[in-house]
């Protein structure tokens, strides 16, 4: 398969389409925990109630109400390879943990992959739906009609008080979780990342890497999300989130073109290089390859990179991950292997786009 | 660049330590790394930075007047079995009725985790009509007890047909 076929079937929308904002903001995610009442959590879960907790959502799914919001397909994490698994994960459609439940997890699909429904993760239920640029509120309405149609065959573990009920109080009440990644090289160049960062921390918001929980930033990419599930709307947590996303958009805005003022030469020798590199390298891991795609990313945003396809980052930075790359070359890689794969790859996909850089 | 350790093999693996605020880095290659026990697979639950771990610190840190610390860890889920020290140790409940069953300690940590203690989002819409029909009914029966108090005969009767006919309707 030519490499062009796979990333076209490989990529899910949210990696291929724009949206808003996108020359910042990657994508915006909403997550749903939902749990059904009368089952254990799936902590406690044994292999009869996951089955019939599977059961009950595979029922729920092929409701008309659920049929008119997309073609869903469910599949059993058992019935993945480890592999197909981690693919799922690179493509953030499911959680490492699911990949790791393979006696009771299972996770639906909706065929553009913009939906993807987790279940007997950490509880019963997850509806994730991520939709690309800054589209948090079309997110959280598609999620929402998803739980409305799913609620109207399930009976969900509701409390009059803390409202859902999910297994770790940090997610009790509306169970969202909102997040949107974002590409922020003008303000880490400019060094006051930090400082905006932690100021965002303050507000009950939470910064993290691509990979969520404990991940590290590479590429000056980033997740910032609600962490506040109990006492707030789902409304005002998505307005909360939304407006502290405007204004990092404004402020990475103006430290682009701040740099671009002052350091013109500087930025453009720094992107023009790392293109370079991206280019002719032989060996790349993964953790140069996000720095170099971030740079590559800037200059084209900046214009001084032309005809490679602003695309090129998100489509990369997911396509280039050790599982992805198994799958390309269709077989078990190790470290070392995987770096000269990557670098192939990339030098392939690089020379699709009719290229230029500019001085 | 070669492993600092084999001088053999590409280093791919970059470590970075933190010990008491002091940092140090090396590089390593994947074999030597997987026998030093350095490589930590991030895809793998149980790295230093859970968030459950740090939750169950939190809890594990609560002391409170009135309950001695056995007694609390002898707190039980009477569905499910949990125990609130294993509640501690998890940082996950083990099914719905623990919120109700461990309520007298939810409290407290929810203040801390949480801005407020009670959901005001959205209700689902089956068991919601109950829901928000409760709701109506508390706000009306608090209305009735105000009429009496204030010798309003007239409301009161009014808001005591339609406390009766709600209450009718939610026994069909």
């Amino acid at each position: 398969m030519s490499l062009s076929d796979f990333l076209q079937r490989a990529m899910s929308r949210w990696m291929r389409d724009g949206g808003p904002d996108d020359d910042i903001v990657i994508s915006s995610r909403i997550r749903v925990a939902r749990n059904i009442q009368g089952y254990p959590f799936p902590i406690l879960q044994t292999d009869s109630h996951a089955t019939e907790v599977i059961q009950l959502v595979e029922q729920a799914m092929s409701t008309m109400s659920v049929n008119q919001l997309g073609n869903y397909e469910m599949v059993r994490c058992r019935d993945l390879s480890p592999l197909d698994r981690q693919v799922l994960v690179e493509k953030h459609l499911i959680s490492p943990d699911l990949a790791q439940q393979d006696k009771h997890g299972a996770v639906v699909l909706r065929d553009d992959e913009l939906v993807s429904i987790m279940v007997n993760e950490e509880d019963h239920i997850r509806i994730q739906c991520i939709l690309p640029g800054m589209r948090l509120k079309e997110s959280w309405q598609l999620a929402t009609s998803i739980d409305d149609a799913l609620e109207s065959k399930l009976t969900y573990a509701f409390h009059e008080k803390y409202g859902y009920l999910t297994a770790c109080p940090t997610n009790v009440g509306t169970g969202i979780r909102a997040s949107v990644m974002m590409h922020l090289p003008g303000l880490a160049l400019s060094g006051s990342i930090q400082r905006l960062l932690s100021a965002v921390s303050q507000v009950g918001l939470a910064v993290r890497g691509i990979y969520g929980e404990g991940s590290e930033s590479y590429g000056n990419l980033f997740q910032v999300s609600n962490q506040i599930t109990l006492g707030e709307t789902e409304e005002e947590i998505i307005d909360n989130l939304q407006s502290v996303v405007a204004q990092l958009i404004g402020h990475e805005r103006n430290a682009r073109e701040q740099l671009l003022q002052r350091n013109r030469v500087q930025l453009e020798d720094r992107v023009s290089r790392s293109f370079g590199i991206l280019a002719y390298a032989r060996r790349m891991d993964s953790r140069e390859t996000l720095e170099r795609l971030s740079d590559v990313r800037l200059g084209i945003d900046l214009g001084i990179i032309q005809g490679v396809s602003a695309g090129i980052l998100k489509e990369l930075m997911i396509s280039t991950q050790p599982a992805f790359l198994q799958k390309y070359f269709n077989r078990e890689l190790s470290a070392s292997e995987r770096d000269i794969r990557r670098a192939a790859l990339i030098r392939e996909r690089l020379r699709q786009d009719d290229t230029e850089v500019h001085g | 660049m070669l492993c600092e350790r084999c001088h053999e093999r590409a280093a791919t693996v970059h470590v970075t330590k933190i010990v008491n605020g002091e940092k140090t880095g090396y590089h390593l290659c994947e074999q030597c790394a997987k026998e030093q026990g350095e490589i930590m697979n991030p895809f793998i639950a149980g790295n230093a930075f859970d968030f459950n771990k740090l939750l169950s610190g939190l809890l594990n840190m609560e002391s409170s007047p009135g309950y001695t610390p056995t007694q609390v860890n002898q707190l039980r889920c009477s569905t499910c079995g949990m125990t609130y020290n294993q509640f501690t140790q998890l940082g996950r409940f083990g099914c719905p009725d623990c919120y109700d069953n461990f309520a007298s300690r939810l409290e407290p940590l929810l203040r801390r985790i949480q801005t407020g203690n009670s959901h005001s989002g959205k209700v689902p819409t089956k068991s919601g009509e109950k829901i928000q029909q409760q709701r109506r009914l508390e706000a009306l029966r608090r209305e009735l007890q105000k009429a009496v108090a204030e010798e309003n005969f007239e409301r009161a009767a009014e808001l005591r047909d339609e406390i009766r006919t709600l209450e009718q309707n939610a026994g069909e």
